[in-house]
């Protein structure tokens, strides 16, 4: 808990976790110590859903730069589907 | 030292004891077989969780001769692995200190009790475990020694301070009651170097025994064998000097 950076934000959809898959209620992201990067800090985001327990999680801790990356690909993929009438 | 011809043998068991407020929580317990008297330690896990790290830490403290005990300050937020714990508890912002320190000193009496103690304790801690232990010894009465490994956030600003981590630890420095080692790296970014100056500094100023030392070529978390943050040469300086502040605060 060295940083304590943490937002939680309400999100909807599955994931898959160590039991299979689960419905989403929440995800955790944080930039703090990851368990497994092999860094002192990457962009941890945990989905979870605290109903289920602790273990119903799906984790991933990224470096700062892949974190950018991959918000910027979220982001295009969105637009280019709603540039093709994919989004309702 | 050891030599080959000697007896040894530990015990080693998972316990319930009582924490802040009363509660009953579970810790790791780990003891050197034998009438005693033994010091004893108490170690404070660090933020990612009640691990296998620590565990291990535990027998190796008791491996030396230390009647050992690890809270498992987490067991409030439900149990499953260590790491899906402990993410439950870094989403929420970590743990109050209050609460920290109360399972810390709860721990600290369990051993105390025991009665094949030689009437010292001391506490460890690495990371977050570094800082509650901090705030620990300079709260609670009963500690001969206090072992801070890198923890951050014992020096905060205003901004920082909230409902769980309501004083900055520094500021209660001059609480401390027994001698404290620091090991830090020099390429950890909390506590940063600054931040470990600005420690030493209230150290000194406040009179306390203090030993600091400062690692060039490491980070945050280099005792840590399992993640690329492992130093093998300042690990091996570290533990010995950490034998040896126990060996004189606690024997």
């Amino acid at each position: 808990m060295c940083t304590m950076i943490v937002e939680k934000v309400k999100v909807d959809g599955s994931g898959k976790g160590q039991n299979g898959w689960f419905k989403l209620e929440q995800a955790n992201v944080s930039y703090d110590h990851p368990f497994d990067a092999p860094f002192e800090h990457a962009l941890n985001i945990d989905f979870v859903n605290e109903s289920q327990g602790v273990g119903a999680r799906v984790a991933v801790e990224l470096s700062e730069q892949a974190a950018r990356e991959l918000v910027k690909t979220i982001l295009q993929v969105l637009d280019e589907a709603e540039a093709g009438g994919h989004l309702s | 030292m050891y030599q080959t011809d000697m007896y040894e043998g530990l015990l080693a068991e998972t316990i319930a004891m009582q924490g802040a407020n009363g509660d009953t929580i579970n810790a790791f317990f780990a003891r050197p077989l034998g009438r005693g008297p033994f010091p004893a330690m108490v170690l404070a896990h660090h933020m990612p969780g009640w691990d296998q790290w620590y565990r291990e830490t535990t027998l190796k403290f008791a491996h030396q001769g230390y009647i050992t005990i690890s809270p498992n300050l987490y067991f409030r937020a439900g149990h499953g692995t260590p790491e899906d714990v402990a993410a439950k508890v870094r989403a929420d912002g970590g743990i109050p200190d209050d609460q920290a320190v109360g399972d810390l000193a709860g721990a600290m009496r369990y051993v105390r009790a025991l009665p094949y103690g030689n009437g010292k304790v001391g506490i460890f801690g690495t990371c977050s475990g570094g800082r509650h232990s901090y705030l620990t010894a300079c709260q609670t009465p009963g500690f001969d020694a206090v072992v801070d490994c890198w923890g951050g956030r014992v020096v905060m600003t205003p901004d920082q301070l909230n409902d769980k981590n309501p004083v900055s630890p520094l500021d209660l420095t001059k609480g401390l009651s027994c001698p404290i080692l620091g090991l830090f790296g020099n390429d950890d970014s909390s506590p940063n170097p600054e931040q470990v100056n600005q420690h030493e500094a209230e150290l000194k100023k406040l009179g306390k025994t203090y030993e600091f030392h400062r690692y060039d070529g490491a980070g945050h978390g280099f005792f840590y064998y399992n993640r690329a943050a492992y130093r093998q040469a300042q690990a091996v300086d570290g533990w010995e000097k950490v034998s040896a502040f126990l060996e004189k605060y606690l024997a």
